[in-house]
């Protein structure tokens, strides 16, 4: 908007910004590039080749992971966006007491450090004696994804005009009626960017899933986790840049249902 | 509204799953943990709930030697201070990196802006392991940045810098610079800037407009930044264990290993304890200050 103006072009903001955008991509684009790569050696390029991905495709372990994986995201996802829209749907009507408290405390996710989080979520499922699997990750996440899939819900709802849902009731239309007709469908771009973003945090934790998973619920991060640390493979550069093209193309998606709304 | 004579009811009830959810499997939690950190531990990792024990907390300052005695220990003091350390220096750098990066957006045209602002979303929503696991491939001897220097004859092939703080200084910076830029940018983007004009035209220059009109303004957003990157940092576990080799390197790292091989679950509590009064500490000042938390 200023870009006419010489007097806004201040010295070096324009390289430092450059020198962001290669940060944030060359390891991105490195991974990618040597996960195509035919030598054993991961990081010497000596020609193109597939092969690590169909070994990738065809490891149990990875396949049993990325299962896990996909069926806590996907339950977390469903738990803590319906309670997540519920709540927004509390929050956003007239002040109420004890509101402040709860505001606080769908902070605390986000603001606790993972670690801690982790390490309390493992010493309250030891010590209610609960075996350690895909339940106590299912619950550690669903926690952790609320306030993800509340946040855009409440926004949306924000900006929302509370005559329409008057209008309704003036019409006739019960609470339940009223929410379904008008209410929802007003809010659910919000609730669709709620959900995805939480699937993708939950799809990606590695922490939290780490303390509470136990041998059984192994998650595709805990999983590539345990291959990194026994050192840099080719099947590794594979499984990585999936992961990371499988949200690239998430984020993708939710950036373009934004701009198709607006 | 007053016509409706259940929404009290209703109210309650649309708020119960969040609140049980959290209250439950977060808030109990983190209470049950503080009273582990004052059991004795039991020997092959738990504890013992009868047995009221300080030594979580002793332990962290002193050394029980042989005949009982105490004898101040600073390892554990180290690590804390190094992991302030480290997140400190990586919330330096990426603010240093991140409040141009943002000036530079926030310059652009609209549709621009919007494409720059995904660019630096993008990361953020990627698996952060992985992207740290990129890092190694980077910075390890062979490695890219390691063959190009030697090839333009500035290292001789042994850059060694994998497994060392120096890469978890860079492995911080990279992770959380999004943190920082994002909202640097929200509050840049509200900024009126007819008052940079106005400063431009009662003559300032570049430099005392930044200085005494730019980043006044963008200090909410600065200060939020500085937050979300120290607060992710300190209690970072996957990034000093990969990238610092293993060694009990930060706080995350002496936390998860007294789960793992040192098997001792109040010291574990105490420390996680202790992390999580820090950053409630940090927070409470800082809305003290700037009253909203941040990400509102």
């Amino acid at each position: 908007m200023q870009a006419s103006n010489t007097l806004w072009r201040f010295r070096g903001v324009t390289p430092t910004a450059m020198l962001a955008f290669v940060y944030l991509y060359l390891p991105i684009v490195v991974l990618v590039v040597l996960s195509f790569n035919a030598n054993r050696i991961a990081t010497l390029w000596t020609g193109f080749s597939f092969d690590w991905y169909l070994k990738v495709m065809d490891n149990d372990n990875i396949l049993r992971a990325t299962k896990n994986s996909l069926i806590i995201a996907s339950g977390a996802t469903v738990l803590a966006t319906s309670f997540a829209t519920m709540a927004a749907l509390a929050m956003a009507g007239k002040r109420f007491r004890g509101q402040a408290f709860i505001n606080a405390m769908l902070g605390l996710p986000l603001l606790v450090p993972e670690i801690v989080t982790a390490v309390a979520s493992l010493l309250f499922f030891l010590a209610l004696g609960l075996d350690l699997g895909l339940l106590t990750v299912l619950i550690a996440h669903t926690v952790f994804c609320i306030p993800f899939a509340y946040l855009p819900i409440r926004a949306r709802l924000e900006g929302l005009d509370p005559r329409l849902a008057e209008a309704a009731a003036d019409l006739y239309a019960g609470p339940f009626a009223t929410f379904r007709r008008v209410t929802l469908p007003l809010i659910l771009p919000g609730v669709l960017s709620g959900a995805m973003l939480a699937f993708i945090v939950s799809l990606d934790d590695f922490v939290i899933t780490f303390f509470v998973a136990g041998a059984g619920a192994t998650t595709l991060p805990v999983y590539i986790f345990g291959l990194i640390r026994m050192g840099i493979t080719p099947e590794v550069n594979a499984v990585s840049a999936l992961m990371l093209l499988v949200s690239i193309a998430f984020v993708a998606l939710s950036y373009w249902m934004g701009q198709r709304k607006s | 509204m007053t016509l409706d004579p259940y929404r009290r009811t209703r109210r309650r009830l649309l708020l119960a799953p969040t609140t049980l959810t959290l209250l439950l499997f977060m808030v109990l939690p983190m209470l049950l943990m503080g009273w582990m950190s004052l059991l004795a531990p039991d020997t092959y990792g738990g504890v013992r709930w009868k047995e009221w024990s300080l030594d979580a907390y002793v332990q962290f300052l002193y050394e029980r030697d042989l005949d009982d005695s105490l004898t101040l220990n600073s390892d554990y003091l180290q690590i804390f201070g190094r992991s302030f350390l480290l997140a400190g220096f990586a919330t330096v750098v990426t603010l240093l990196i991140g409040f141009p990066t943002a000036l530079y957006i926030a310059l652009k045209e609209e549709k621009t802006r919007q494409r720059l602002i995904l660019l630096i979303s993008i990361p953020f929503w990627t698996n952060l392991l992985v992207r740290t696991y990129a890092w190694m491939l980077l910075l390890r001897n062979g490695g890219l940045i390691d063959s190009s220097l030697s090839a333009l004859g500035l290292s001789q092939g042994t850059l060694d810098v994998l497994y060392t703080p120096t890469a978890v200084a860079i492995g911080f910076v990279y992770s959380f610079l999004p943190f920082m830029v994002l909202p640097i940018y929200t509050s840049l983007e509200k900024m009126d800037w007819r008052l940079v004009e106005a400063a431009f035209d009662l003559g300032a220059n570049r430099w005392l407009a930044l200085r005494r009109v730019i980043l006044p303004l963008a200090m909410p957003g600065i200060v939020a930044g500085c937050l979300l990157v120290f607060i992710p940092a300190i209690g970072s576990y996957f990034i000093p264990e990969l990238l610092g080799g293993g060694k009990s390197l930060m706080i995350g790292n002496l936390i998860q290993n007294q789960f793992g091989t040192a098997r001792n679950w109040p010291f574990g509590a105490a420390l996680s304890f202790m992390l999580l009064a820090l950053v409630l500490l940090v927070m409470w000042i800082y809305t003290r200050r700037f009253q909203r938390p941040p990400g509102e």
